[in-house]
């Protein structure tokens, strides 16, 4: 049974008892027709409607948690299930394997030991698919019934729907709180899992990265979990590079922009640029691959360096440039749109050049939202993944030479997690570990940048 | 009397002043310049992948002259399914049938380069008119990678007489290949297809719009309209401008862990994919929705409000329908971005194989920037012409996103 099904059965009933309760409080004015109702009649339905269609969307929502684990739980209670492995992963693909079949997802068993275990798993899905039905509809009646048995003609109804709405709206905004701490929980549980078999200090101090997957995962090496070399690509690519790139033309367009360009130039050049921060990133790096990287391993041989590689820091930081300029430009636009005019035209009335007042004046007026576009956009660089992933390599290189492979923590966290890695073995969680250095990083970053421009803001109004 | 002498405009001065006029100069053109390759790395890079990936579209085919009348082929009578009736002919030996005509019409060495997919292709012909059983016909069947690497002119140099002999007999040619919309992902570069990735893109973007666009917009509305203003509101709009700004991979970190926690059985289905996307859309949707209600005027909630309704009614039937344009502007703008969104996907396993296309939101699927990130990895040369075609429908879908946006932004777009 699909949770769909559950929300359609819902949204089915939600809609009768909207009609049934419209109805009773139309009936309340035909019958008493000096009486004045005290909510319109649809507020009624409305109110009805809401005690039938949410308790019914909490009940689908904990059912479609709890019901396959029940249904795995009755499998494994039935006689067939006795033969099963006791544990490890063939029981696990023997019940998948068993689960497809009965849903209809998979035409037959491949391994025939499984056979036994599609019956009963066919009669757990059924009994248990009725029970939530049952329960549904119980739910749905008598949340109906006891909000139905309430309307009268004086009953506020509007007062109690609009309660409920703001209760849904406060829910709404409080799933962005939910989400930043299911992000903290989820990344430091498993942090805290990976620094109880690796030590902190060898993860963050180590130099040398290669995890491998296929060691016990009970002993594992923690020399082999130093994460610098990981810190320090992505340093090299996502804020040197990129922002050796990013930061001169980004600033330059944006002055450009906003002091140069006339009106109809303007019009065309902006949605130009802004076109680059909309190539999505896999674009990006299929293009570093397949042209860039090539051009400059060959420029590098035309000049006379040996055994350059096709994968290098320096392509994937390049294009990371390009791919950051227009955010770098518009945070740029923003804060010199902010300086006061009566500055840049006070600079100019003493004869100073456009281009003396831009650089004397308004890029240091500017330049505090200046540095926190920067920064949020080196938060952008290193948090990107594609371009690294199809660009930069996969050999953790503690080298200062642009045009060696190196790798970036993104980069090593695709690797760790896309492979068949059990979730407790240390290179799988390693990668928990790195996605929370990340997270505290670019989280750190933003909350400063985001600190300084409103400081910013407030000084020039 | 003597002669007026201009004190400050002396020989030092004007010098000094055309030094300066000319850096005047070489800064504004370096802005431009700035802006100009900005500009030109954009269209070079829409260049190469046009350039690449126009051949992407194209399939290289060997017409095979096949005489049905000859073989005796039955197509099954009464039975349901095109499955079965592939199934069937396979069994009466529909590819012997297909190499064996083929080798006689262009030799051994041609036959051998038919793609091993060339019978399937005869069968569809097959299934879709079966009167061709009856009489001799020639079929366009497509030709093995390495053949049609040779016929680009690159690849293994030993097959190039052969495609150059098989060109000029007129056999070998390459036309332009609907299949590659309609098949899905597959081992042979020549009979890959984008409409399973499509497909699993759009399951995945449905499911991402029915979250985040309604929790969007009902957080824009209460922050904006009813907050009080104390600890908690400031912690709702700090979280958000933060999640606004956390890498695209920490959510498929938050998806692995926490939905893949909750339902092991969806790994790659649309449904994780789109609720893992609907997280990192929604504070998009909530900063240019909060925007876009800020713009309504405070004249219209008050004059609801003095007309008696209730703050939810001044908000439900006045200030959203108002502000509804530039939410769906913004909301468009978050959709592109999760389209183009490849890495959280990563993470939570939408980078299987999925050679049919996903038959719903439950079933593993994988979405198109993952389609070009796995077909990126293959080093076929045909592949490279697939993935930039890829590339091209995907830019194609962003562009008509955008410029919906766009259009919205000026067909409705008030200013009060």
């Amino acid at each position: 049974m699909s949770p769909a099904f559950l929300v359609l059965l819902a949204l089915g009933l939600g809609l009768a008892a909207w009609v049934a309760a419209r109805a009773r409080a139309w009936s309340f004015r035909r019958s008493q027709p000096g009486v004045r109702l005290a909510s319109l009649p649809s507020y009624h339905g409305w109110y009805v409607a809401l005690w039938v269609v949410l308790p019914v969307l909490l009940f689908a929502a904990t059912w479609s948690v709890i019901a396959p684990q029940l249904v795995a739980q009755s499998v494994l209670a039935s006689p067939a299930a006795a033969e099963l492995p006791a544990f490890g992963m063939q029981r696990q693909t023997m019940l998948a394997e068993a689960r497809a079949v009965a849903i209809g997802a998979a035409p037959a068993v491949f391994n025939p030991d499984a056979q036994g275990l599609v019956q009963p798993y066919r009669d757990a899905i059924g009994r248990f698919t009725a029970i939530g039905i049952a329960a549904t509809l119980i739910i749905a009646f008598a949340g109906g019934a006891w909000a139905f048995l309430h309307l009268r003609p004086d009953f506020r109804a509007r007062n109690r729907v609009e309660r409920i709405i703001m209760g849904v709206l406060l829910l709404a905004s409080l799933v962005a709180i939910l989400t930043t701490l299911g992000i903290f929980g989820s990344l430091v549980f498993e942090t805290v899992r990976f620094f109880s078999m690796v030590n902190p200090a060898d993860f963050l101090f180590g130099t040398r990265w290669g995890p491998d997957p296929m060691s016990p995962a009970d002993s594992p090496d923690g020399s082999r979990y130093g994460a610098l070399p990981l810190f320090w690509g992505t340093i090299y690519i996502g804020a040197i590079i990129a922002m050796l790139v990013a930061i001169p033309l980004g600033l330059m367009s944006a002055i450009y922009l906003t002091q140069y360009a006339g009106p109809r130039w303007r019009r065309w050049l902006k949605p130009a640029l802004e076109i680059l921060a909309g190539v999505p990133t896999v674009v990006y790096g299929y293009f570093a691959a397949l042209t860039v990287a090539p051009a400059i391993r060959d420029i590098a041989v035309s000049i006379g360096i040996e055994n350059a590689s096709s994968e290098s820091a320096l392509a994937a930081g390049l294009v990371m440039g390009v791919m950051i300029i227009p955010f770098v430009s518009s945070m740029a636009d923003d804060s010199i749109a902010a300086v006061p005019r009566a500055m840049r035209d006070g600079s100019l009335a003493i004869g100073a050049t456009n281009n003396e007042t831009i650089r004397k004046v308004l890029v240091p007026a500017a330049l505090p939202g200046i540095v926190a576009g920067v920064m949020l956009a080196v938060s952008r660089a290193i948090g990107e993944t594609m371009i690294v992933v199809m660009a930069a390599g996969a050999a953790a290189n503690l080298s200062a030479n642009p045009l060696e492979a190196m790798t970036t923590v993104t980069f090593q966290i695709v690797a760790m997690l896309t492979g068949e890695g059990s979730f407790d073995h240390p290179a799988t969680l390693s990668a928990f570990a790195l996605g929370f250095v990340l997270f505290m990083v670019t989280l750190a970053l933003n909350f400063i940048a985001l600190r300084v421009v409103k400081r910013f803001r407030e000084a020039y109004e | 009397m003597s002669e007026h002498v201009n004190l400050t405009r002396t020989a030092a001065f004007e010098k000094r002043l055309k030094r300066r006029y000319a850096a005047e100069r070489i800064f504004r053109r370096a802005g431009l310049a700035a802006i100009l390759f900005s500009i030109a790395v954009l269209l070079f890079l829409l260049v190469t992948m046009t350039a690449n990936g126009i051949g992407g579209f194209k399939r290289v085919t060997l017409s095979v002259p096949i005489d049905f009348t000859e073989v005796g082929l039955a197509l099954p009578q009464g039975m349901e399914g095109q499955g079965m009736a592939i199934r069937s002919l396979e069994s009466q030996g529909l590819e012997e049938v297909v190499s064996f005509y083929a080798g006689q019409a262009m030799g051994e060495d041609a036959a051998a380069q038919l793609s091993a997919d060339a019978w399937r292709v005869a069968a569809d012909h097959i299934v879709e008119d079966p009167s061709i059983l009856r009489r001799r016909v020639e079929l366009d069947l497509p030709a093995s990678e390495d053949l049609s690497a040779a016929y680009a002119g690159d690849g293994q140099a030993a097959l190039q007489p052969l495609a150059r002999r098989l060109a000029e007999q007129g056999f070998l040619s390459d036309s332009f290949d609907p299949g590659f919309l309609s098949r899905s992902d597959a081992t042979d570069s020549q009979a890959v297809g984008i409409w399973g990735a499509l497909k699993g893109s759009i399951l995945t973007m449905l499911v991402t719009l029915a979250l985040a666009f309604p929790i969007g917009v009902l957080a824009a509305l209460y922050l904006e309209e009813y907050a009080p203003r104390n600890r908690w509101t400031d912690l709702i709009e700090v979280s958000i401008n933060n999640l606004a700004a956390v890498p695209s991979i920490i959510f498929g970190l938050l998806g692995l862990a926490v939905f893949l926690g909750a339902f092991p059985y969806l790994r790659s289905a649309p449904i994780i994919g789109g609720m893992t996307l609907a997280l990192m859309t929604m504070p998009v949707i909530v900063i240019s929705g909060r925007n876009a209600i800020k713009a309504v005027p405070p004249s219209i909630r008050d004059g609801a409000l003095a007309i008696g309704a209730s703050p939810v009614q001044v908000v439900f039937h006045h200030v959203l329908p108002l502000a509804l344009p530039g939410i769906l502007t913004g909301t468009i703008i978050g959709m592109a971005r999760a389209l183009g969104e490849t890495a959280p996907l990563l993470m939570i396993g939408m980078r299987a194989f999925v050679a049919t296309p996903p038959d719903g939101f439950t079933a593993p699927a994988t979405v198109l920037p993952v389609q070009i990130f796995l077909w990126s990895d293959e080093i076929d040369r045909g592949f490279v012409e697939r993935t930039s075609a890829a590339i091209i429908v995907l830019l194609l879908f962003l562009l008509v996103m955008n410029g919906l946006a766009i259009y919205l932004r000026n067909r409705f777009e008030k200013t009060w």
